[in-house]
């Protein structure tokens, strides 16, 4: 067994914390059939996982068709309602200029939703197929590209974000996106890499490779369903950790400017020239906002966690 | 254990390294010329010379990192074109102020975490637990900038007990100092309550089921004494490792709180040069600040594996 995936330990450091290697005994054939397990198991995963999966679609569609939806423009002034309280006519009050809190939340969460959501599925592409690979053939590639996330993981990433971006003006989402995609791939490839490690040994893998089987339907049919639950477990802990990641640059004035505002920048007005004082509500409800969509990732992802009895280990 | 501290030197040194040639080809990243970019509006004949010796920028790209990390090793981290202020200077005023904070908030956030967990480990899944864990579960959702402007909201707005922005130095008393940080701290303490919390009590509740424990109960020692000399001790390590993980939030957290309440820490400095277009006071902090970064958190994890063996051995 020349190219054998070998049981290499991990090396251990408590610069990131992550999920991987399943502690129950999901070998064997049972391995090959995740999908009639996902439903049959334990009854489902329970109610509360369920609300915040609704909850947290809910969101993306009101962002999605923001436009389309009975809302105001987010940056019209209404010079009639200077900051008002929640009334018929604007649903969550206005803010010190005016402009309608409800527009505004759901237009700026567009921003949040996107950097949440783009460099993780980028990320899960980018890191995954590379864990996938890293992890079944050890060889020099693997040491490689472990080394690699190992330097990209120990910058400190927000720091690293803003300066590129003093530099690398202006900003834009899609700038925005790569460089959050390069700080998600390192982790979902650690994260990815880890669990196909501690799946590579395991004698159904032998069994299917004994049989014949080719590297690509052991990667996909084999390895891949039991990587799964995993990377969607920490995919979905990225995705909050991304959009608290925005949501500080935004905070700071450093995302997306004028005029597309983000939560960041909604939450950093309402903080601004006594607007605490005279208005709270602007800065409340993007962060409430912030609050429940975290929550229910948060959720999901620890829900994922026990359901598949994944178990938190040091990377 | 030699060659292991050896390996990791190594690796802390490349790191280094990698972070010094990221910082400097920031500078490459600006358009046009570089040096007229920088000085902007401050474009003299005199200051660009000054540029051009701090930064090299008329050599070769080997020899213009040479020639800025050779300043850098002299302490000349460059100055502000707009402030005639050095990068040194602002770093002097900057560091103790975040020292303090991460130190303050650290200090609440394990006051409030240790007894928390050990109430909660001690009667797993009961009442105490229950409320701790679903709160710190909650605590988990609120990101600084959301944390922040909260408690202003509350202690700064509605119950006037502190400022809301501004800083005290310790020369000017401690009571004015610390009210001007006991917010900040609580803001930043949030997120390590959460992480610290979580770890240890997962942790003392493996360490309680331990055989050496029911050893210990059995010569009838007092549960306070069990948890304190017994337990507590080898579930310490996971705290370590934890302080390790809360320093990239706590490094994210601090910048918010520096500039939600107006500290003239290093992520105030660092936002207030990049509004400027300062690039070199952003080149230098940036620098210093993502050294500090890895160097601390080398620190703990050598510390970790000077404590634990069973790390060095996995």
């Amino acid at each position: 067994m020349p190219d054998g995936p070998s049981t290499v330990t991990e090396t251990s450091s408590p610069l990131a914390t992550g999920i991987a290697g399943p502690v129950g005994g999901r070998g064997g054939v049972a391995a090959r059939l995740p999908a009639s397990g996902l439903l049959s198991r334990k009854g489902g995963l329970g109610l509360t996982f369920w609300i915040c999966a609704s909850w947290v679609v809910f969101m993306i569609l009101l962002a999605a068709l923001a436009s389309v939806l009975p809302i105001k423009a987010p940056n019209f002034q209404d010079y009639s309602a200077v900051n008002v309280g929640p009334t018929a006519h604007h649903l969550l009050g206005t803010d010190d200029l005016g402009r309608d809190l409800l527009s505004r939340v759901i237009f700026g969460s567009r921003v949040s939703l996107i950097i949440g959501f783009a460099p993780i599925l980028a990320g899960l592409v980018i890191g995954g197929f590379a864990g996938l690979l890293a992890g079944y053939r050890s060889g020099p590639a693997d040491t490689v590209l472990n080394a690699v996330s190992f330097v990209l993981l120990a910058f400190p990433a927000l720091l690293a974000i803003m300066v590129i971006e003093a530099f690398w003006k202006p900003v834009s989402l899609l700038k925005l996106t790569v460089m959050f995609t390069f700080v998600a791939s390192p982790l979902l490839f650690r994260v990815i890499r880890a669990t196909t490690l501690s799946f590579a040994s395991r004698e159904f893998v032998l069994a299917a490779r004994a049989t014949g089987a080719k590297t690509s339907r052991l990667l996909l049919r084999e390895l891949l369903p039991n990587v799964v639950p995993a990377a969607v477990s920490f995919a979905l802990i990225g995705v909050a950790i991304a959009i608290v990641l925005e949501g500080s640059l935004a905070f700071l004035g450093l995302s997306i400017g004028l005029p597309t505002s983000s939560l960041g920048n909604i939450i950093n007005d309402g903080v601004n020239s006594n607007n605490l004082q005279l208005n709270p509500f602007i800065a409340l409800w993007p962060s409430l906002y912030i609050f429940l969509l975290l929550t229910a990732l948060n959720l999901m992802a620890d829900r994922l966690r026990s359901y598949f009895d994944l178990r938190e280990v040091t990377l | 254990m030699l060659r292991f501290t050896a390996s990791r030197l190594v690796q802390l040194v490349v790191i280094c390294f990698l972070i010094s040639v990221f910082a400097f080809l920031l500078v490459h990243l600006l358009p046009g010329n570089p040096a007229r970019t920088i000085l902007g509006p401050n474009y003299t004949p005199a200051n660009e010379a000054v540029l051009l010796k701090q930064l090299g920028l008329n050599k070769g790209l080997v020899a213009q990192y040479g020639t800025w990390v050779t300043n850098i090793f002299h302490g000349n981290l460059g100055a502000s074109f707009l402030t005639k202020q050095t990068v040194t200077g602002a770093l002097s005023v900057a560091v103790p102020i975040d020292l303090e904070l991460i130190v303050v908030s650290q200090v609440l956030a394990l006051l409030v975490a240790i007894p928390m967990a050990l109430f909660a480990a001690l009667r797993p899944n009961r009442a105490f637990d229950r409320v701790a864990t679903t709160s710190t579960f909650a605590m988990l959702s609120l990101p600084t900038f959301v944390a922040g402007p909260l408690l202003v909201l509350v202690f700064a707005v509605t119950l006037k007990w502190v400022p809301a922005t501004g800083f005290n130095r310790l020369s000017q008393g401690l009571g004015p100092n610390l009210k001007s940080v006991i917010l900040p701290s609580v803001a930043l303490a949030i997120g390590s309550v959460t992480v610290y919390y979580r770890l240890l009590r997962a942790d003392l509740i493996a360490t309680l089921q331990e055989d050496f424990v029911t050893m210990a109960r059995s010569k009838g020692l007092s549960t306070r004494y069990i948890l304190l000399r017994h337990v507590m001790r080898p579930s310490s390590f996971s705290l370590l490792a934890a302080a390790g993980i809360s320093i990239g939030t706590l490094f994210t957290g601090a910048f918010v709180v520096e500039i939600l309440f107006q500290l003239p820490g290093i992520g105030f400095q660092l936002v207030q040069a990049i509004y400027a277009n300062d690039y070199l006071v952003v080149q230098g902090m940036a620098l210093v600040a993502a050294v500090a970064f890895v160097v601390v958190n080398f620190g703990i994890d050598f510390l970790l594996t000077i404590l634990d063996p069973r790390v060095r051995r996995a």
